[in-house]
């Protein structure tokens, strides 16, 4: 710990870190377009420039280290000129489309723009003339966009160990690109949207399906029915403006009846039924001497990223379809049955903290008969953009509950929203299976928190059992290639692509700020705290399911509703 | 033969030769990586994506990772040579006698850009930075053999020649 000298004023800085933490930390707000909290700094986009006494040159924040005595000046004219004039020549070939852009709003360029007082182009650049990328099903790219801040790029990389993307070209005709500039369908992008999140324009964004929803909701022969995942109740009222880690789940479903939707179903519905069917098929596998450690199914980043980069271990992924598709099975066979109505007249939508999701409801797996199991994917940003359009507000609406017979859920399907919740789900009924006992205290805290690998031994009457949850493919690969390498205390492994779970996935409120994700964490503990039921061979709808319908897990029905395989995917890795 | 197991077996020609010019890269990482891409290109005539594909197995790199260093130069190319393979070159003494125009014709001639092979791989087209010439500039190539002093009206006379020889071996 030693002092610097700031703006005049003596600050506190610590060895080793750079000027911009000394600097946010004594609350001074450095302008940034490229930072990444978490990773090396990259100081490509220059925003975050300051003056330092004996210096030649400003110096970029976000790189430079602290040293004892160092003299900074923030806010000389100087410093203020150079920030302005960097932000004017990165708006010189942007395509100033504002009114018309998916970001406006929450885009750090038009904020930094107010924020610094551009008032008027200085610079008028040769405008970029480039295509959208609109192959994927899940995420559109507008080069015309991009500020070049390599943030997609890096969290593509360094994250999530994909690489879908990369700068290509050079000097005025540098983009990013994937390999051989091809589309995003045919490249190995796995459609997390981590890229969205961490995008500081409109260059990325989802690919919108509310428009589609809507006309379906106008349709007077279709029938529109929707789910909703767990993590979606604790994130959509950030859309609004409220805090991070406010459950409005009762309101939400309120909402979406408002909206027009016939019947709001709860995929933590079918997050508990996963439970049952995963939790069974990993205790066969155990007895049987089945493919293990048994890796989760519910995450379709996760699903195509195994697919492309570690097919060797594809028997070991569980054979359970997601809940999604799952809901979305049930919704289009016994839910159709029981209504008498003809599965191609039902649309089924889903409202998903994930852009993956828009990819999976796609997949050839995933229907019968040419008929899709789930139409539409929502992320929650598009299920803000929807309620908007619809005005109903969301903060005036009475709780309601959702609908049977797939409302019910226990604590146990709504933590499925957080990383470990599947694996502390898992566990809870997985002990009753083998032991015949419940737990006695149902809270395992070492699956719990934004630690990227998080483990579990633990014995289960004889049994040693060795559990790990996993979030971020790239921490993915670290446990995955030593499972390759041999490893082999591990009998249970939990697979999201998204650092700390759906709570932190690509369709959630835009921003990677781990304090939120926390917050939204915090807010599925909470509810898994106060309600009484907490595990889910409890959930009694589940149960009714299996009586009238699916008859017992892993039993001919659910073979042919609720499990799949994947294969192998050969794409440009 | 048909001609789809013609590009079979070429490829499977051209998965071997990369094979071996990787194997004289044991343990390689990332630094090796130019000096392969050069190899493979000086072998194979271009950069293929099957190509890209096998480098990145060998130095562990994404092939958007390969494409992207790759695209940063010049050199490479990623599309076959055609039978007449142009290089136009946009040096400094070229630029002040004219190579400016000269890419401007050529492009509208053969409707290709830079680093492109026609469809019917006739004809492809290369921008260099200097071919070490000068006296001669602007300088244009055609398939190794240098023209000097060229116009955009001597352009459009090569590429005719090279046209009515094609025309010429078609009806032989």
């Amino acid at each position: 710990m030693f002092e610097i000298e700031v703006d005049g004023r003596k600050v506190q800085a610590n060895e080793g870190e750079t000027v911009l933490t000394a600097l946010r930390r004594d609350g001074v707000q450095v302008p940034t377009l490229c930072h990444m909290e978490g990773l090396p700094p990259s100081g490509a986009c220059r925003m975050c420039v300051v003056e330092a006494e004996g210096m030649p040159a400003l110096v970029p924040s976000c790189s430079y280290p602290v040293a004892p005595g160092m003299k900074l000046k923030t806010r000389s004219p100087k410093v203020l000129a150079a920030r302005r004039t960097v932000l004017e020549l990165l708006m010189a070939n942007h395509p100033d489309d504002c009114l018309y852009c998916s970001r406006s709003g929450k885009c750090d360029l038009q904020k930094l723009s107010q924020e610094l007082g551009v008032s008027q182009r200085r610079f008028q650049g040769g405008r970029s003339r480039q295509d959208s990328d609109v192959s994927s099903p899940s995420i559109i790219r507008d080069p015309e966009k991009c500020v070049l801040c390599g943030k997609c790029v890096r969290v593509c990389e360094e994250i999530q160990g994909v690489s879908a993307i990369d700068f290509v070209g050079r000097g005025s005709r540098s983009h990013v690109g994937t390999a051989f500039d091809q589309g995003m369908n045919v490249s190995s992008c796995v459609n997390c949207g981590q890229c969205i999140l961490v995008c500081p324009t409109g260059a990325l964004a989802e690919r919108s399906y509310v428009d589609r929803v809507i006309a379906a909701l106008s349709d007077p022969t279709k029938t529109v029915v929707v789910q909703h995942a767990p993590a979606v109740s604790v994130t959509l009222a950030e859309e609004f403006g409220v805090k991070p880690g406010t459950d409005v789940d009762g309101r939400m479903v309120a909402a979406l009846r408002r909206v027009g939707f016939k019947k709001v179903f709860d995929t933590s519905f079918t997050a508990d039924l996963t439970i049952m069917e995963e939790g069974s098929e990993l205790v066969h596998r155990v007895k049987t001497g089945g493919a293990l450690p048994m890796l989760t199914s519910c995450s379709p980043g996760w699903i195509k990223f195994i697919e492309q980069f570690y097919p060797e271990l594809l028997p070991n992924v569980s054979t359970c379809k997601s809940p999604q598709q799952m809901m979305g099975a049930l919704i289009k066979t016994f839910w159709a049955g029981r209504e008498k109505l003809d599965p191609a007249n039902i649309v089924s939508v889903s409202i998903m903290p994930c852009t993956a999701k828009k990819f999976e409801c796609g997949r050839e797996e995933m229907g019968r008969g040419g008929v899709a199991d789930v139409d539409y994917v929502l992320t929650t940003r598009e299920l803000g953009q929807l309620l908007r359009i619809f005005g109903v507000d969301l903060a005036s609406v009475e709780p309601e509950a959702a609908d049977t017979p797939f409302g019910e859920r226990t604590t146990a399907g709504k933590i499925f929203g957080a990383s470990g919740g599947v694996m502390e789900a898992a566990v809870r009924t997985a002990h009753v299976l083998l032991t015949g006992e419940e737990m006695g205290d149902l809270k395992i805290q070492p699956l719990r928190g934004q630690k990227g690998i998080k483990e579990l031994h633990a014995k289960f009457g004889e049994l040693e059992v060795g559990a790990a949850v996993v979030s971020g493919l790239g921490n993915a690969r670290k446990v995955l290639d030593e499972v390759r390498a041999g490893r082999k205390d591990l009998h249970f492994i939990e697979i999201m692509t998204c650092p700390g779970g759906c709570v932190g996935g690509g369709g959630q409120p835009i921003g990677t700020d781990p304090q939120k994700v926390r917050a939204r964490m915090q807010a599925l503990y909470q509810i898994d705290r106060d309600e009484p039921v907490r595990v889910s061979h409890k959930n009694q709808q589940v149960q009714r399911l299996y009586d009238e319908f699916l008859g017992k897990p892993l039993g001919e029905k659910s073979h042919h509703l609720l499990h799949t395989h994947y294969h192998k995917r050969e794409v440009l890795v | 033969m048909g001609t789809a197991t013609a590009e079979t077996k070429k490829g499977a020609e051209g998965a071997e030769a990369i094979r071996a010019i990787l194997e004289a890269h044991p343990g390689a990482g990332r630094d090796a990586l130019i000096p392969i891409l050069q190899e493979v290109q000086e072998q194979q005539g271009f950069l293929s994506k099957e190509a890209v594909v096998q480098i990145g197995r060998h130095l562990k790199l994404p092939a958007s990772k390969i494409y992207g260093v790759a695209t940063f130069y010049n050199q490479f190319r990623f599309q076959p040579k055609g039978k007449y393979h142009f290089m136009l070159c946009r040096g400094t003494a070229c630029h002040v006698k004219g190579s400016q125009r000269l890419l401007a014709s050529i492009v509208k001639l053969l409707s290709l850009q830079p680093g492109q092979t026609s469809r019917d791989r006739l004809f492809s087209l290369e921008v260099v930075a200097c071919m070490g010439a000068c006296g001669l500039a602007p300088v244009v190539s055609v398939n190794g053999e240098f023209y000097a002093k060229v116009t955009p009206r001597k352009l459009a006379e090569m590429i005719q020649e090279c046209r009515q020889k094609e025309l010429a071996n078609a009806s032989n």
